[in-house]
């Protein structure tokens, strides 16, 4: 039911033209002048049910790109916002157009895994640069990584894998698990499992299409476990969040990924209120850099800016960077690539490092929901789980 | 035992929410002889409009109840705008006009609210205060909220059959539906008869939709996985049938809610815990669908074939 393709497909090249033109259009004449602009090919999910996280993503990008007056390394930029429509044959045909006709220089974005497994081969086979601002599969992180990947954001696995940790940390001894039945619901499990060394006294999986948890929730209430560990992402995490507080169940302990956050946070509201997450940052994170973003971005956009936001926002950074070491050659591949490499770049997580996979090596955090003084939600800080935590995957990657 | 209890109710509460968008969907089919996709869209429009005006007003139950007039005028708008000119056409046109609704509502929807879940407050009770749960067997809580939509289901049903079959209205509804000529003979514009029907069936979808918005995300999209599971409905129930939805509709529910519940645990029996696990999980996904593929097989007109069947 979701496959409508013509007329959504039209609707946001539209939509995502006059965000671009918006946003970038107007580059000064003086700029134009001296050299032509780099050209970003921006990808994310902008349509279907997983529209409202690649909307967060792209508004951090736009946000970042802003931030650093509509300049990549001195020079102007043009993003070129692209709706991968969910739909791996969508992707790779819009991201070759890019390519091929509008001669991009790098690529950024992608919320979903299977849409960077499309688009990784056509991307760096044409040697370009590809910068995951979400999408983490091990595929790309262990011996498929490449030299023309980057990651701002984390390793599929770590989140998971933090909470796990803090389950351990916490010494919760009974721990229920409930996920989607699908490949990313069980590497969930496994992430927690790889830290998690209590017992797991049940584990439910659900369909994708999930309406009613009550029938899981009446389990975990017969089960009366130390803590529940769920991934149920965007409306799955609506659902579940709400019903499992009106059932009466928030006295055991909520610890989730990818469940609470900053994209789900207006609907679920308060019944969200002090359920856990693992995250490389959050809103309350204190750090000029990352106080600016976040009063910046909520100006510009009007809500409060999630993980997905942080991430794309330090892509824009990470490019500005790089390019700027380059001298805004874009064309000195060998010389971006290092500069990239080297990892220097102001995170609103703070400092961090690059692997040898090209995955940032960084401190992960047990986040809770809070209800801020002006009635928004966020999430908030309550401890470092992990400090400097390599993915498990860098150590087959041999980079060519 | 107590917890087979609860899962039995657990399933009854989604079947109720199934037979009041199922009914809407098997009034219009039965009596004016229309395929509605766009049926989910009404369902998803109660939703949003209740969560808007409920955060508007600060209550939920005043939006919930705001939101049955604007569903029952865009029934009768869309009815004006579209579904007229449908009637007469074959059901091809009816699934590529009614698709066409689809997009274009979702499309709207995006644009006027975002992509993103909408926030919908909590129900209160009278008091004003949370509405918590009652306890029923053995410490386990089951919200107070859900009983009230089972609750809802009791009276809606009733309603229903009160309105078809002991009303003037409601006979000729069913005059119309079996004899449309004669009806109109008879000096009774038939025309305004069928948009009265249909915007009532707009009007239950969208009380559906309301009353599903404290308990299912509101979000675009929302009414497509509801209108599968409704076409099932009807389709086992027997088309056209109030009667045949509403036990379907409970059927249904019963069945994706146990299968959830038990199969899992049943596999356990003959299979490895973590393989009971994921076949248990994608076979309970399939029981509705099995069902109705049986039910199919005996009874080709579903339960109790209604009177265009």
């Amino acid at each position: 039911m979701n496959d409508h393709p013509i007329n959504r497909r039209r609707f946001l090249t539209t939509t995502a033209a006059t965000v671009a033109a918006g946003g970038f259009g107007f580059t000064p004449s003086i700029l134009r002048a001296q050299s032509p602009a780099v050209k970003i090919a921006f990808v994310a999910t902008l349509s279907g049910p997983g529209a409202a996280l690649g909307t967060h993503l792209r508004d951090g990008w736009l946000a970042g790109v802003t931030r650093l007056g509509n300049q990549l390394g001195g020079r102007a930029v043009e993003t070129l916002v692209i709706d991968d429509e969910l739909k791996p044959d969508v992707a790779v045909s819009k991201v070759r157009a890019a390519l091929e006709r509008d001669k991009v220089d790098a690529v950024v974005g992608v919320v979903f895994s299977n849409m960077l497994q499309a688009i990784v081969r056509p991307v760096t086979e044409s040697n370009t640069f590809l910068i995951t601002a979400n999408a983490g599969p091990s595929t790309v992180a262990g011996k498929g990584c490449n030299p023309f990947l980057f990651s701002s954001a984390y390793q599929n696995d770590q989140p998971h894998a933090a909470m796990g940790q803090a389950a351990q940390d916490a010494g919760y001894k009974r721990v229920f698990v409930l996920v989607p039945n699908y490949q990313a619901g069980k590497d969930a499990v496994a992430g927690f499992r790889s830290r998690y060394k209590g017992e797991v006294v049940d584990e439910i999986y659900v369909p994708l299409s999930q309406l009613d948890f009550s029938t899981e929730i009446t389990k975990i209430a017969a089960a009366k476990p130390d803590a529940i560990f769920t991934f149920m992402p965007g409306a799955l995490g609506v659902n579940l969040v709400r019903q499992y507080r009106q059932a009466g169940l928030a006295g055991i302990p909520f610890l989730s990924t990818f469940t609470v956050d900053e994209s789900t946070l207006p609907a679920q509201g308060d019944a969200a209120l002090d359920f856990f997450t693992a995250a490389t940052w959050a809103p309350n994170v204190d750090n000029p850099h990352s106080r600016r973003f976040v009063q910046e971005f909520e100006a510009a956009y009007g809500y409060v800016p999630s993980n997905f936001a942080a991430h794309a926002y330090d892509a824009a950074h990470m490019l500005d960077a790089a390019i700027r070491k380059t001298k805004g050659d874009v064309a000195n591949k060998p010389a971006l690539r290092a500069a990239l490499e080297s990892g220097e770049f102001p995170s609103v997580r703070g400092a961090l490092r690059l692997g040898t996979n090209h995955f940032p090596i960084q401190d992960f955090w047990l986040c809770k929901v809070a209800k801020r003084p002006d009635g928004k939600f966020q999430t908030e800080t309550v401890r470092k789980v992990l400090t400097a935590d390599t993915d498990s995957y860098a150590a087959a990657c041999r980079m060519g | 035992m107590s917890m087979l209890l609860v899962q039995a109710l657990n399933g009854l509460q989604f079947g109720v929410l199934l037979f009041l968008v199922a009914a809407g969907l098997s009034l219009v089919f039965g009596v004016m002889d229309l395929i509605n996709l766009a049926h989910g869209v009404q369902y998803m429009l109660g939703a949003y409009v209740a969560a808007t005006l409920g955060v508007w007003t600060g209550s939920f139950w005043l939006g919930a109840l705001l939101a049955l007039p604007v569903a029952l005028l865009v029934g009768l708008a869309l009815e004006w705008l579209v579904f007229r000119h449908l009637y007469r056409r074959d059901h091809l046109s009816q699934v590529l006009a009614t698709f066409g609704v689809i997009l274009t509502v979702e499309e709207a929807t995006r644009a006027l609210w975002g992509s993103a879940p909408q926030t919908v407050l909590e129900p209160t009770a009278l008091t004003g205060g949370p509405l918590g749960g009652v306890e029923i067997v053995g410490g386990l809580l089951y919200p107070t909220y859900r009983l009230i939509i089972i609750g809802v289901g009791v009276v809606v049903p009733l309603l229903l059959w009160f309105l078809v079959e002991r009303t003037r209205a409601g006979m000729l509804v069913r005059a119309g539906a079996t004899h449309p000529a004669m009806v109109a003979a008879l000096g009774v514009d038939i025309r305004r008869l069928f948009t009265v029907v249909f915007a009532f069936g707009a009007m239950l979808a969208g009380f559906a939709g309301a009353l599903a918005s404290p308990i299912f995300p509101v979000a675009p999209g929302m009414g497509d996985t509801v209108l599968i599971l409704c076409f099932v409905v009807i389709v086992i129930g027997g088309v056209g049938s109030i009667r045949g939805a509403f036990i379907a509709a409970l059927l249904v529910g019963l069945l994706d809610t146990i299968g959830r519940a038990m199969l899992p645990d049943a596999l356990r029996l003959v299979l490895d815990p973590s393989a009971a696990r994921q076949t248990g999980a994608a076979l309970a996904s399939m029981l509705v669908y099995i069902a109705m593929a049986g039910i199919l097989f005996f009874r080709p007109a579903g339960l109790f074939p209604g009177a265009r069947a």
